[in-house]
This record gives C-alpha cells, structure tokens and sequence, in this order.
C-alpha cells in the first residue's frame, strides 16, 4: 500500500473536461515532480489533493484511509475539507503570506489555531495551553532557521523578497507537519537570482525524506530531486517514470516538443 | 437691536446644538458600522433571493435623497395609523407604526440615518472584501483554518486598510448630513444658530456654525490620517 493513492481523478469545469482520469502513487519519503505545458491541469490536480476543487470522480486514498470517492458522494462538508485538507500542505506560485502579519506569525498563525482548538477540545488548562503555545512558536522559530530565515523572523511580508517570501511560506506549510507537501510552480514568480534558494530548500527537505509532490518547470532541478516524474499533456499523464526515463524518453514527440520549449 | 446677546452666550447655545449634533454622528456611527457589514454580506450571500433583496433595498435607500428619507420615516407611520385607523384593520405592523409614530423625532433621525449610512457603508465594505485576492483564502483553507478565522484572522484587517480612505470620506459627508435632521424638527447645530434669526435678527451665529463643523471635520481628518498611518506598515 503507498501512502498516496490517486485513482481516477476527473475534473470538469462546465463543459470542460480539465483532467481525464488521473491516477498515480505517492510512496512516504518520495519526491513526485509534475511537469507539463501550461494548461495541461497541474495546478487543478495540486488543487483537488487539498480540497480546494472538489474532483469530478475518482478516489483519493491515503494510508489506506479514504479522503475521497466519488462514488460515496461528492458533497464534503466544510469540515470534512478542513479535516482532510490537513494531510497536505500547499506552498503557491505567488506565495500568499499574509501581509499583516511578520513571518514569524505568518508560520505559529494557523498552527496556534489549531493548538488552541485541540487542547481545549482536551479541556487542557490554561497554562497548558500557553505552554503549548510556546512550544509551537519555538517549533516555528526553528523552521524559519531552517530555511535561513531566523534573522527575517520579525520582518513583514512586504520587507521580504519573493525568495524570502517563499521560504516563508514553505515554513508555514511545514509548521502544520503535513504528510505530503505540494508546490506549484514554487519559483515561477521569482526573478532568476532568486529561484536558487528556494529550490535549495526544497532540496533541503528531500534530503530529509519528505514526501512532495512538486509542479516545476525548472527541469534540472526536478531530475535531480524527483524519485519519479509525470509528464502531463491536456489533462492526461502522458509519460511516467523515473527522471531518467522521463527526461530519456526519446519516443514520445510530445514530451521531447515539451522538453524543448522549456529549454530555451 | 444691538448685540443683545454676546458672542459667549451664543457659544454656548451653539455647543449645545453641536451636542446634539455630535449625538446623532457618533449614534449613526454606532449602528452603521456593523449593520454595514451585516447589509455587505447579504449582498453577497450565496443565497440569491436574500442577495437580491438585499441589492435592492441598498438600490433604494442609495437612489433616493436622504431628506426624502427622513420625510417618510417620520410621517410614514403616522400615516400609516390613521389608514389602518379608518379601516379598522390591526396587526403586528400596525402597532410597530403605532409605536415608531411616537418617537421623539431625535429616534426617527437616528433611525434614518443609521439605515441609510449603513447602505453606504455596505458597498464600501463589499468593495473591500471582494478585493482581496482569493489566495488569501486558499492560504488560509490549505493551513486548516475555518472560514470564520480566515475572515477574522486574515481578511478582516486588510479590508479595513483599504477601505479606510473611502470610509474617511463618507464619514465626513455624514457630519455635514446631521444639518437634515431639523427638517423633521430634530435639534442640532443649524438649529440653534437659526434660533438666533427668529429671536434676534443675528445671521453670524448662522455662519459661525461653519467653524464647529470645519474643527470637527479637521479632527475626524487627523484622526484618519493617524489609522491609515497605523496600519501602514504592511501592504496588501
Ligand atoms: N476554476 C476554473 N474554471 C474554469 N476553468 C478552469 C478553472 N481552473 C482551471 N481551468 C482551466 O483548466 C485548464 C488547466 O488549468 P491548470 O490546472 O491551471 O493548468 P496548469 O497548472 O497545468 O497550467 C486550463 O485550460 C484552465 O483554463
Ligand atoms: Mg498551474
């Protein structure tokens, strides 16, 4: 049994039929990339495993738990979402820190939240709670260390730049250890110089054994870090495998057309 | 007629009807504020026929003048009695009428006002909300956070940045718009300087109002300035 698995996966929106019958395992500890052209529903597929669309039909099972199945009915409530959508993380394109807030915050927000809900369901007394607390603000402290952030921690989103930004986002998707952490197009909004640090971290975390799916077109970076590749063309998975027989793969003309425009 | 009052007596009587004035801004205030937002998500609710309505009714109150307002909020329920009187019919309605129609005329104002500014301040509010990206939302689903602390948590203070500015503006409108209320014969400032026409034949207490309005207007300005000032350390 993998710790991920996709079976079927259908999209429509409206008349459009975003993604055909998507189906794929994740195993614990890999690291999937998704490439494509643009359009082909990366972004859609990322979005269904988070709740955030709910799929046409298809099953979503994780470690054998069933998050989703068309069959059982397609309506989750609101509650239903947030309890699943807690498995995974999401870091965006465009980052989507929340201005207000330092980044520091920005990491113990969601996290606090939580906490505070958990041990009060718990009937924990008052200064457990606090104590919790702290622990989840040193938690978060050390991942804005990890990813080179300690000295930005009281910083505000806008006196960031967009690598700065990204980390921190990547830092607040970890503060909520989910199981699987996803990224779309994580350094497609960055200017080139920046890209590097981010992607480092990324790095950083598959070297840690964390499980990722990520949507790239950074195609160097994605054969160095990916257990395993998905090519997707128009809302299919047109070529699957190892990076080597993705990347290698000299007989599908749709990927070698893909590879190209991406190269230059 | 020579200065048969003097300038200290008429100061007096003038902050006496800035009182009043200051009494229907800051109750006006009160109300609107969080009606405003109540009206803003009806607006937007997902729930058709109530958005509708709700569109409707801001269509009405923002289409017609606020002293026509006031006109009807004060004699409607009057009226309304007397109809129901020489009919004969009795309702829930008819003693709701029956008990606004005996409002002192300062209620009536109150009322009027906080309804109509509180349309206003509803499409200020929608404005607000509708402009914040959706990934501010989706940051905040995928983090597990629930709508409601999504809303109060993220959305909410940002609104409030961007919506300050036009906000000032209205608010400053609405101090001006207290002068309406003595057509429905509520006291205010307008009101106890024109007193001073009929007792005395004097138009500068008239014109003098104008400086109780500019100084108030000036502090609500710099009080403004220092919020948006405030909350200028992040943007979004
Ligand atoms: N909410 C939506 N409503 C309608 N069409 C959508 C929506 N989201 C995505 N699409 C369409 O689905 C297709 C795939 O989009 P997307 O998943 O963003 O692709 P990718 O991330 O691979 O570029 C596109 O043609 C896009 O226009
Ligand atoms: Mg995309």
């Amino acid at each position: 049994m993998s710790l991920l698995e996709v079976r079927d996966i259908t999209k429509n929106f409206g008349k459009a039929e975003v993604l055909k019958g998507i189906s794929f395992d994740v195993e614990k500890g890999e690291v999937l990339s998704l490439i494509g052209s643009s359009g082909s529903g990366k972004t859609t597929l990322l979005r269904c495993l988070n709740f955030l669309e709910t799929p046409t039909s298809g099953k979503i099972t994780l470690s054998g738990e069933t998050l989703y199945d068309s069959e059982e009915g397609r309506n989750l409530s609101d509650r239903e979402k947030r309890d699943r959508r807690l498995h995974f993380g999401l870091v965006f394109q465009q980052f989507n820190l929340f201005p207000q807030y330092t980044a520091l915050k920005n990491v113990t927000l969601a996290a606090e939240l939580l906490k505070r809900e958990e041990l009060k369901r718990e009937k924990a007394s008052a200064a457990a709670i606090k104590e919790a607390l702290e622990g989840v603000r040193l938690k978060a402290a050390e991942l804005l260390d990890s990813v080179g952030l300690s000295d930005k921690a009281d910083n505000y989103p806008c006196q960031l730049s967009g690598g700065q930004q990204q980390r921190v986002a990547i830092a607040r998707a970890l503060a909520l250890e989910p199981e699987i952490l996803c990224f779309d197009e994580p350094t497609s909004a960055l200017d080139p110089e920046l890209t590097g640090e981010v992607l480092s971290v990324i790095k950083g975390l598959a070297a840690r054994k964390m499980t990722m799916i990520i949507v790239t077109h950074e195609m160097e970076f994605a054969k160095n870090v990916s257990d395993k590749v998905i090519f997707m063309d128009s809302g299919v998975i047109a070529v699957e495998g190892t990076p080597d027989e993705v990347f290698g793969n000299s007989s599908n003309a749709r990927i070698q057309k893909f590879l190209k425009s991406v190269n230059n | 007629m020579i200065a048969s009052v003097t300038f200290g007596e008429v100061t007096l009587k003038l902050l006496e009807g800035f009182l009043s004035t200051l009494k229907i801004f800051g109750l006006t205030l009160l109300f609107a504020l969080p009606l405003g937002l109540v009206i803003s998500f009806g607006s937007m609710s997902r729930f058709k026929p109530l958005k509708y309505l709700v569109k409707v009714f801001v269509w009405i109150i923002r289409g017609t003048p606020l002293m026509l307002q006031l006109i009807v909020i004060y004699y409607g329920p009057g009226l309304i009695v007397m109809a129901a009187r020489k009919a004969g019919t009795s309702n829930f309605f008819i003693d709701l009428m029956e008990k606004m129609n005996n409002f002192s005329a300062m209620t009536m104002v109150v009322i009027a006002f906080v309804i109509n500014y509180a349309c206003y301040f509803s499409e200020i509010y929608r404005g607000g909300i509708e402009s914040i990206t959706q990934g501010q939302y989706e940051a905040g689903y995928v983090l597990g956070m629930t709508k409601r602390q999504i809303f109060f948590k993220v959305i909410l203070l940002q609104v409030v940045k961007r919506i300050i500015p036009p906000m000032s503006n209205e608010i400053i409108t609405l101090v001006k718009d207290t002068s309406l209320a003595r057509i429905i014969t509520a006291y205010e400032l307008i009101w106890a300087a024109q007193k001073f026409i009929k007792s005395e034949g004097l138009l500068w207490p008239l014109l003098y109002t104008g400086v109780f309005y500019l100084a108030f207007c000036g502090i609500l300005t710099l009080l403004f300035g220092y919020i948006e000032k405030k909350l200028s350390y992040f943007r979004s």
